[in-house]
């Protein structure tokens, strides 16, 4: 039900980007969305990757402080308010949105993944809603 | 002036008789009073009659900050509880600190050996001493400030941390003279100039200690406040600030040695050092009631001069201090110890923690940076809970020194290894 996200500990320097790029494709892991939140010291490099498990431990051998972490994939199409709809049927159950990013962008709809104080309960409430949830076989495929 | 003639300028003779007849009293009190020096003798096979004189003390065994520490907190006094009156204590090397008790007559010889040092720096009860160290359980604070009232000056208990206010009631009083560290002098002398006052302030001498400083920093200061500065020295374990200090022709300092003897010894052999070679400074503390100490290794580095000075004193002298012989830190003032750091972080995980100090000045102030490699049990995926983290650390590690350290959260693995292990310390501070 939920997408493993791939968070990375990278210092705020040049070249620490690349090295985990290099990494990954060394072992022809695909980086297929990320985002990147900085500091002024350092950055949080959060990926969606194909076969999430092996790119942790090729990481973690590299040097690198990697773990997995669970996030919400919801599919919204491209119309107006969608975006608050969603974001309302999680806040009023008291949620809130630790992070997000956009990992799918189409024509007719975009996807978004969600970290928030209750995954679990976000994922029945978005389902409850009629919201289209991703799952990661549809993003990514862990035999590639 | 000499606040105390008779002990300032005994002839050597006179000097080493008084020292003998207190080490064979110290001995004794120790040997019949503390199980910790007794055992020790009784392990070397000696009694408190083979003590004849002060010739004699290379035969007793030496006292190390370890000891300290093994009998914290009142395992080494010689005297009842109720014959304490103060306690003070320092940095231990790991999470104890290293306590320190007195009793009335120990804060009375204290007082009067920081009373001559402000009388050779020229204060008399005309001055008025602003007393910028910490007060507490750090010697500096009380320590000057029971010297300057037993001297009759006025004391000014302002402390630490406010370096405003400092400046305008250095004005507002008209402030002669100032105890504290020469590094925070430089920051309180920039002040001064950068609010154009200096033709406003009255100070003409300071006292300052407590961490290692340079000819240029004094010449610096000498020059940029118009004043004369001296080098105080002291150790809490010994007593605090007043174990010894510079007179105006500034060659040397000038030990209290009819209370605190000294000895410089080779550092790995532990055997005597000649005069005006570089070793480690000992210190047996003769006429001490609470807790005295016999040959105290203080890890500080330096060498010893008997030869007469031109101020008229004839106390041995003991030069600027090359070092230490161990990895403690002076920052701001604080004693720090690699290891201090290193306990605190071990509180905080399971395994050993990778770590770096970087011990700065800038504008005259030391800085701390601690830079800690971010292992996947600190790890998180959110920005708040490494944020949270980063002030964790810096609270574990304020609580353990002291002093505020900025953290930084580096990558795993890039702190640098020699030989398995760590450089723990980086210090871009030159004061050599």
């Amino acid at each position: 039900m939920f997408l493993k996200q791939l968070s990375v500990f990278i210092e705020n320097r040049e070249g620490r980007l690349e090295r985990v790029s290099e990494a990954l494709s060394n072992e022809n892991i695909n980086i297929i969305f990320l985002s990147l939140a900085d500091t002024n010291e350092y950055g949080l490099l959060r990926m969606i990757v194909s076969n999430p498990e092996k790119a942790k431990e090729v990481l973690r051998n590299a040097g690198f402080s990697a773990i997995l972490t669970d996030v919400v994939a919801v599919n919204l199409p491209h119309e107006v308010g969608k975006l608050k709809n969603m974001l309302g049927a999680i806040s009023n159950n008291g949620i809130n949105v630790e992070y997000m990013y956009s990992i799918l962008s189409g024509m007719k709809s975009g996807a978004l993944a969600i970290k928030t104080s209750d995954n679990e309960k976000t994922y029945k409430l978005l389902k409850e809603n009629g919201f289209e949830l991703l799952k990661s076989e549809q993003v990514y495929n862990e035999d590639n | 002036m000499i606040w105390n003639e008779a002990r300032e300028c005994m002839s050597r003779d006179e000097m080493t008789a008084m020292q003998s007849a207190r080490l064979v009293k110290l001995v004794n009190r120790v040997y019949h009073n503390v199980e910790f020096y007794r055992k020790k003798m009784q392990y070397l096979g000696i009694e408190p009659g083979d003590i004849k004189g002060i010739e004699d003390i290379s035969k007793l065994p030496f006292t190390t900050k370890d000891d300290l520490r093994d009998n914290y907190p009142f395992g080494l006094l010689a005297v009842p509880h109720s014959e304490i009156v103060r306690v003070h204590a320092s940095s231990g090397t790991t999470g104890k600190a290293t306590v320190v008790s007195y009793t009335r007559k120990d804060i009375e010889v204290w007082q009067e050996c920081v009373a001559r040092v402000l009388a050779m720096c020229g204060v008399t009860r005309e001055d008025k001493v602003q007393i910028a160290y910490g007060y507490g359980l750090f010697t500096g604070g009380l320590g000057l400030h029971y010297g300057v009232e037993n001297l009759g000056a006025m004391a000014i208990p302002i402390s630490t941390g406010n370096t405003k206010r400092l400046v305008t009631l250095m004005k507002d009083f008209e402030v002669t003279a100032i105890a504290c560290t020469p590094s925070y002098l430089l920051h309180i002398a920039e002040m001064i100039q950068d609010e154009k006052i200096i033709d406003d302030i009255k100070l003409k001498v300071a006292i300052c200690g407590a961490e290692p400083w340079t000819e240029n920093m004094r010449n610096e200061i000498e020059k940029s406040l118009r004043i004369n500065a001296h080098d105080i020295y002291g150790l809490s374990e010994v007593v605090g600030p007043g174990v010894a200090a510079d007179c105006i022709h500034h060659k040397g300092l000038h030990v209290y040695e009819d209370h605190y003897y000294p000895e410089i010894v080779d550092a790995d052999t532990l055997k005597p050092i000649p005069e005006g070679e570089v070793g480690e400074l000992v210190f047996t503390t003769l006429t001490k009631e609470g807790m005295p100490l016999i040959r105290y290794r203080t890890k500080d580095l330096t060498s010893i001069n008997y030869s007469l000075c031109e101020c008229g004193r004839t106390l041995t002298r003991i030069s600027r201090f090359k070092g230490r012989s161990d990895d403690m830190l002076i920052i701001r003032g604080v004693n720090v110890f690699p290891s201090q750091i290193e306990a605190a972080l071990l509180e905080m995980g399971e395994t050993k923690p990778h770590y770096l100090m970087i011990v700065d000045r800038v504008n005259n102030l030391d800085t701390l940076e601690i830079l800690v490699e971010v292992e996947e049990k600190f790890f998180a995926d959110e920005i708040k809970e490494l944020e949270s983290l980063t002030k964790r650390i810096a609270h574990t590690i304020h609580n353990a020194i002291g002093i505020n350290a900025k953290v930084k959260l580096v990558e795993p693995k890039t702190l640098e290894r020699s030989m398995g292990k760590s450089k723990r310390v980086i210090d871009k501070r030159n004061i050599e």
